[in-house]
């Protein structure tokens, strides 16, 4: 076979990654008449959506009838510091339910209320029980009812098949080039429009949650294509992942652990977040474990306990109290509910954390408190859309769940995910569709670019260096971890910025063995350049922003700054060079102003 | 740290070996850590499926010492120092590499099963079903798709019917969408001419191997096969239908 040959595929709209929010979008744009092909890196019903736990976030009103749509918005706002498109979270609060309930009508059973609806718990920053969920597996749940669901709709998936770039057709996008990681052979995609669905960038850190794929593919190929990215200094260190043994380091255990009633407890027994609430968050939060303890049952009487405060001020609380010399024998904190519920309903609503800790730790959690810390989970940035039709920059590039930015703010509630993949996968894939039906003619895509994507994606096996992939990644994994953390400071950052220069170098000197068939050295060794790309993009940000907000905090410029509240920070690659610009926050409408001054 | 022996399939279609490598394990250390060790510092092209670490997405599927088993899911601390490991490709699907098979047959099998075909919502346009008529379903929906239970099922792996069976695996799917308390398709003439349940003999290889711990063969298979051997009986069909007698 030539070095450059490839087959060719033809689509009104190629979808990349086929989680929960590349497969709503493809199942939207075909319901649309257009033709689709869903490109995923893994097999169909891999991709991360399958490990989320806790549940889809969605003002049904079927546990609390007081919920509504401006009530998710409002909690959606304030777990963001403010700083979400407000747009992005209106839409997000007001379709989350339909959506929900068309993953039913698709053939998903979630837990039920004693009416037989569908059953809502209780999560951080959420002011009633709103996850949909099923038991601790809803991931699971959404992506294999959307999987074969998508199979009957006339979709062309190309599994195990990675995108290395997008090829443009002018100014607009016109297609994508990548290879099959089976047999190492090329192939082109050719579509008058593109969704980006191909989640986030945790890759980048040593502790983590993410699996090899999140390697910031969406981000960076946006980027790369000339797309603007936003927000990427917020990056969310999810409270609770296992922190021993060392191998599962990083893996999640739900908050739906906390919403079902455990406790973050340091090695005196203290239930310490009671000492950690801000003043932001006073008014909604029980600053006493009794009336903690009556919330759970009475919502109307109580303010929420401080275990479920958002997620960005429970990661800095327990990297407190270790730092204080408080923590457990391996680091973390306890995270304990075998005191406080009995062990069937622990069994019941979390088996799938009772397997984890049984079988890879050793731990009953019906018996014993599990210990827990931080691990990176989630980037809050992304490619920069438009709020209503998902389209990014560049034109018949959308994005959407994610590999997006914008709805979430500085920090993104948990359960606010699910749905946000279900509201804007469905967007994206609708305004692709109509996009294309708009667009006459013909796509063309100049073959001089795919002979460059050529020569850079089979330079590993042909360059004289000796540098190992795997090495580069741990390498910059450290890097992340130790310098662009839970908490920042400038000469920290400026040292990652100047570490991550010098990976970059040496990722151009990477060399694998082997040949194409199925070889991980490979594929490790082309991801770099996308993680290496959004790990910069994180640094420079994270830089740039000289305040404490959510997911980014500077242990330099420890306090929110209301200047700084009111800009996001916007990423974009000219000749070669990424620059950062100041954009002023998208204005909020005055009746949505007003759901703020309530309740005060 | 203990030191182990790791046997570790390398090769192709067209043929391969067992490859010897020594690998340090920490504490708390899985089959797949030690993959990784080795992919990282010895063979940085060895091929293998993984993705969540945690059971949770079935990619990483092996045969370990024999036993088909989860990579990711089977601890070190349960093998003994000193004892090689044999870590070999799931056997009944065609090899692509190492330790990674070409899985696509499930996939194929995954179009053909009829869909969930909805009733009517409630007067108030809501749907309501209550959990102990979901509870069977839900053990069900738990399915990882590692297809271990494809792997070690004799009429796919020893007698290579694919053509004309669906295996364990989309067993249990059927299962799933027949239980549904909303579903109002038959799916009998499919399941007896299509998916073939009737080569299935309940030796209950699947739910031995099954990650998930789902029983396929009590909770899912026989049910199915009763339920076609019913389908025979035009009265119990009729009966059925009318919502009669239990779906």
């Amino acid at each position: 076979m030539a070095t450059t040959d490839y087959e060719t595929h033809e689509h009104d709209v190629l979808v990349i990654g086929a989680g929960g929010a590349g497969l709503r979008a493809a199942i939207e744009a075909a319901a649309q008449g257009a033709s689709v092909g869903l490109v995923c890196k893994s097999l169909l019903g891999k991709a991360h959506t399958v490990m989320a736990e806790g549940g889809i976030a969605a003002a049904m009103g079927n546990v609390y009838p007081e919920d509504n749509w401006q009530v998710h918005f409002r909690d959606t706002m304030r777990g963001g510091k403010m700083l979400n498109n407000w747009r992005m979270a209106q839409l997000h609060a007001q379709e989350a339910p339909d959506r929900v309930l068309e993953l039913e009508r698709y053939g998903a059973l979630f837990d039920r209320t004693k009416d037989g609806l569908i059953l809502q718990r209780d999560f951080g920053g959420h002011r009633y029980a709103r996850l949909a969920h099923v038991g601790d597996r809803t991931g699971l749940e959404m992506i294999r009812t959307l999987q074969y669901h998508g199979i009957h709709q006339g979709i062309d998936v190309y599994m195990e098949c990675k995108i290395e770039r997008l090829l443009k057709d002018g100014d607009r996008v016109g297609g994508a080039f990548g290879y099959w990681r089976n047999t190492g052979k090329f192939v082109l995609f050719k579509a008058k429009a593109i969704v980006l669905a191909t989640g986030g960038i945790g890759r980048a850190w040593k502790f983590t949650s993410n699996s090899w794929e999140y390697t910031g593919d969406g981000q960076s190929l946006a980027l790369w294509a000339g797309a603007d990215l936003i927000d990427m200094e917020f990056v969310q260190f999810h409270p609770t992942g296992m922190v021993w043994p060392l191998s599962v380091r990083g893996l999640l255990v739900t908050e739906g652990v906390r919403g079902d009633g455990g406790t973050l407890k340091n090695n005196k027994g203290e239930r310490f977040m009671f000492n950690y609430i801000p003043e932001f968050f006073k008014g909604e939060t029980a600053d006493n474990e009794e009336e903690a303890d009556r919330w759970y049952t009475d919502k109307k009487n109580n303010r929420r306990t401080a275990d479920l405060l958002p997620r960005d001020e429970v990661a800095r609380a327990i990297n407190s109290e270790v730092k204080a010399g408080r923590g457990t024998p391996h680091g973390g904190v306890f995270l304990d509910i075998a005191s406080r519920r009995p062990a069937d309903y622990i069994r019941k609503r979390l088996p799938s954390m009772y397997h984890q800790f049984k079988e890879l730790a050793g731990v009953d959690i019906t018996k014993e408190p599990m210990e827990v810390g931080p691990t990176c989970h989630y980037v809050m940035g992304g490619v920069r859309v438009d709020a209503d039709s998902t389209a990014a920059t560049v034109p018949g590039l959308f994005a959407a769940g994610e590999a997006a930015g914008g709805l979430h703010g500085s920090n993104r509630l948990g359960g606010n995910s699910l749905s946000d993949l279900l509201v804007f996968g469905r967007r994206a894939g609708l305004h692709a569709a109509l996009y294309a039906k708009n667009l006459g003619g013909q796509i063309a895509v100049d073959s001089a670019q795919v002979e460059s994507i050529v020569r850079d994606i089979l330079e590993p096996f042909t360059r004289s260096g000796s540098e190992n992939p795997y090495a580069i990644q741990a390498d910059l994994q450290e890097t992340m971890q130790t310098l662009v953390g839970i908490i920042r400071v400038e000469s920290e950052l400026k040292e990652a910025l100047k570490k991550i220069e010098a990976l970059k170098q040496r990722a151009g000197k990477v060399r694998v063995e082997g040949g194409r068939t199925y070889n991980p050295a490979w594929h490790t060794a082309l991801d770099l350049g996308s993680l290496l790309t959004v790990a910069q993009c994180c640094a420079m940000s994270a830089l740039e922003r000289k305040e404490s907000r959510g997911g980014h905090t500077r242990d330099d410029h420890p306090y929110t700054d209301d200047q700084w509240g009111a800009v996001n920070l916007v990423l974009r690659q000219r000749d070669g060079s990424i620059e950062l610009r100041r954009e002023p926050l998208p204005q909020m409408p005055a009746e949505l102003k007003v759901l703020f001054q309530e309740r005060k | 740290m203990a030191t182990f022996t790791m046997r570790v399939f390398r090769g192709g279609p067209e043929g391969g070996d067992f490859k010897e490598y020594r690998v340090e394990a920490g504490e708390g250390m899985v089959v797949l850590d030690l993959i990784h060790r080795i992919q990282a510092t010895q063979a940085n092209d060895l091929a293998c499926r993984w993705n969540c670490k945690a059971g949770k997405c079935g990619s990483c599927s092996a045969e370990i010492d024999g036993k088909p088993r989860l990579m990711c899911m089977t601890r070190m601390d349960t093998f003994k120092e000193g004892e090689p490991i044999s870590v070999a490709p799931i056997r009944t699907f065609p090899l692509i590499r190492d330790l990674v098979t070409d899985v696509s047959y499930n996939y194929e099998k995954a179009k053909q099963i009829p869909p969930l075909r909805l009733k009517p919502p409630d007067a108030d346009g809501k749907y309501r079903m209550m959990q102990e008529d979901i509870d069977r379903g839900q053990e069900f929906h738990k399915c990882i798709e590692c297809f271990l239970c494809q792997n070690v099922c004799h009429v796919i792996r020893d007698h290579d019917l694919k053509k004309s069976f669906s295996g364990p695996r989309f067993f249990i799917k059927i299962a799933g969408l027949e239980m549904h308390p909303l579903d109002t398709a038959d799916r009998t003439q499919f399941m007896r001419e299509q998916a073939g349940i009737g080569l299935c003999n309940i030796t209950k290889c699947c739910t031995e191997v099954c990650p998930e711990h789902i029983h396929i063969t009590d909770n899912g298979i026989i049910p199915l096969k009763e339920r076609v051997a019913d389908g025979y009986d035009p009265v119990m069909w009729v009966l059925r239908k009318l919502g009669l007698t239990k779906k």
